[in-house]
């Protein structure tokens, strides 16, 4: 990684997560192929993609909400891909996740305060933290009060539900927060209140985010780094400043192409891509992306690109790129 | 206890539920108390006579106050109603959560092993069940358990199979809570209504059920008062209202009664339904 000053915090050697069918004919789902990549401390690695392209279930991956069929997951340059019993128990509270959907991600049956204390009474913190103060606390932090401590889910709006989601996420002091589409589901004013809050947050607790969205304006807004995703794989990391001024491969050209300009002048062509995305449980052979990019040649289709890092911090997955001198 | 109080309050049906099933546990109890007659002593003298101010619910076809009866055939009906339905609907709750949580191998084994049980006609099995035991009134209320858990817990799995996928339950498992966390916390508390409905209607059915296994030769034995014995018996003599009327009602209101209760549980435990009253 370019100017090393930074720890990584967080890394994915060769990650694959295939879910098998309940029948030979559906077959295996590579929902996530073989994917590398480091998530440095303190910065937010956004990653966009289009629907189904592995992004959640890589996020997932991460934190052991999913298993991985094959390759392994560091944290603090621990393998935490086989971590079992009380060692996972610990890394859980160093590694927490946001939800999308903020009116499923909390028990319609419990309060605030229940759900709040929910982490303090798992990690039996009860008698070792003052837990009253530290929800109260928590709840400032998110820009809640005391008194809505005794609502139920159901009686909050969904951007004080999301506030909720990111508190007991907070609760346990994490490391490290998978933003799982943390606010597609809120409407555009509320969005921007929480990605603040989110940004505030990072600042004053030194989070780091891996920032999953289809939201290619809210990854460009919160994100030091961008992944982009296509089919299972990483196509494309750089940093957003290298990704605003050059990108490299053509299905990240086509994915921001898209993104509309509020300047009509400033709105370049539109690429627009043929075809559907292929079926990941028999995706294509060589590149995933040849039966759709432009720029496809036979090498494509017979070879696998491989992450490359072809300017300074900027990695892409692409033969048109890959010079061998 | 507090939402209790409050639901006492606002819920008048709940109220009336819990009064007329008190009401009924109450008079079951204190039966020897309450009753002006003997159930089991005849009096051939007064056969078949209709209510009156002695008999307030008439006389059956041996003499036999109609309302001493009843009073007294609570014992039987309620042990066999509630006790019943309260065991089953635990083990089954318990069971099927069991199997839909966990999945996969777990859930295919311990289903089949309840359809088993299901594919026997339920009466049919309840009675070799107690013809092996030998018939009392235990073996019997075992045997109506045996019979009735595993439609709950089909019940059960089948709403666990799609409660565990809410993305509250991966919050849970994602903050480090543990299976049986997460099950006792997370799931069951979501899944516990339609059980619940089940259960307050089901009470009827097995009071019903038991009478038909009394009727049979099983469960309890014919001087014994117990209200479906009671209908069956009246069922003779059709122009007599009074004989299978009283102890028709008295399960009617008992199985209502149930219904109510049920209906007011599921508001209190529904913190969405707990506003409305």
């Amino acid at each position: 990684m370019a100017g090393n000053e930074k720890e990584v915090l967080m890394k994915a050697d060769h990650v694959k997560v295939y879910f098998k069918g309940k029948n030979k004919k559906s077959g295996t789902v590579k929902a996530v192929d073989d994917v590398s990549f480091e998530i440095l401390k303190g910065e937010t690695f956004g990653v966009v993609g289009e629907s189904g392209c592995g992004k959640s279930t890589l996020g997932r991956t991460l934190i052991r909400l999913l298993d991985a069929t094959e390759g392994s997951i560091y944290f603090h340059g621990q393998d935490i891909s086989s971590l079992k019993g009380n060692d996972l128990k610990e890394m859980r509270k160093k590694a927490q996740i946001i939800f999308q959907d903020p009116s499923a991600c909390l028990n319609p049956r419990r309060n605030l305060k229940q759900i709040l204390m929910e982490p303090f009474e798992i990690h039996n913190l009860k008698g070792k933290v003052d837990v009253e103060a530290r929800i109260h606390e928590l709840l400032t932090l998110v820009g809640l009060d005391d008194y809505h401590l005794s609502r139920y889910p159901h009686e909050l709006s969904g951007g004080q539900k999301q506030r909720v989601g990111i508190a007991r996420a907070l609760a346990l002091e994490p490391e490290i927060i998978i933003c799982d589409e943390a606010v597609s589901a809120l409407d555009v004013s509320v969005q921007a209140q929480v990605l603040n809050l989110l940004q505030e947050l990072k600042e004053k607790l030194g989070l780091t985010y891996f920032f999953i969205s289809h939201n290619l304006n809210v990854v460009y807004q919160v994100s030091d780094r961008v992944g982009v995703m296509y089919l299972g794989n990483m196509v494309e990391i750089a940093s957003y400043d290298k990704l605003y001024e050059k990108r490299y491969h053509p299905y990240t050209e086509a994915l921001l192409s898209a993104i509309p300009q509020v300047d009509q002048n400033a709105q370049g062509e539109r690429i627009r891509l043929e075809g559907e995305v292929p079926n990941p449980s028999n995706p294509p052979s060589g590149c995933r992306f040849h039966t759709r990019c432009p720029k496809a040649c036979d090498r494509c289709m017979a070879e696998r690109p491989v992450l490359k890092e072809i300017a300074e911090g900027h990695f892409v997955a692409c033969h048109l790129y890959d010079r061998e001198d | 206890m507090h939402g209790l109080k409050k639901l006492l309050k606002s819920n008048y049906l709940f109220t009336l539920g819990v009064i007329i099933c008190l009401a009924w546990i109450l008079a079951a109890i204190l039966a020897p108390v309450i009753a002006p007659y003997d159930p089991i002593v005849q009096d051939l003298g007064v056969r078949l006579n209709p209510p009156s101010g002695d008999h307030w619910f008439g006389t059956d076809n041996f003499g036999r106050d109609i309302f001493s009866r009843v009073i007294y055939g609570g014992r039987y009906s309620l042990l066999a109603g509630v006790v019943t339905v309260i065991l089953s609907g635990i083990i089954g709750t318990f069971y099927g959560a069991i199997a839909g949580y966990v999945g996969g191998m777990v859930d295919n084994v311990m289903m089949r092993f309840s359809e088993m049980i299901l594919s026997f006609p339920s009466l049919v099995l309840a009675m070799i069940i107690n013809a092996v035991l030998g018939s009392d009134l235990f073996n019997t209320l075992f045997a109506l358990v045996i019979v009735s858990w595993p439609t709950y817990a089909r019940l059960m799995r089948s709403v666990v199979l799609s409660v565990k996928e809410n993305e509250y339950v991966t919050a849970s498992i994602a903050l480090g809570a543990s299976r049986m966390r997460v099950l006792m916390k997370e799931i069951i508390p979501n899944s516990i209504n339609s059980v619940l409905i089940m259960a307050t209607t089901d009470i009827g059915n097995k009071i019903l059920m038991f009478s038909t296994l009394s009727f049979l030769g099983l469960g309890s034995a014919p001087p014994t008062p117990e209200w479906g014995m009671m209908v069956s018996d009246g069922a003779d003599y059709f122009n007599k209202f009074w004989i299978a009327g009283f102890p028709g009602l008295a399960i009617f209101t008992m199985a209502v009664g149930a219904n109510f209760i049920g209906d007011g549980l599921r508001d209190l435990l529904d913190p969405k339904l707990r506003k409305e009253f």
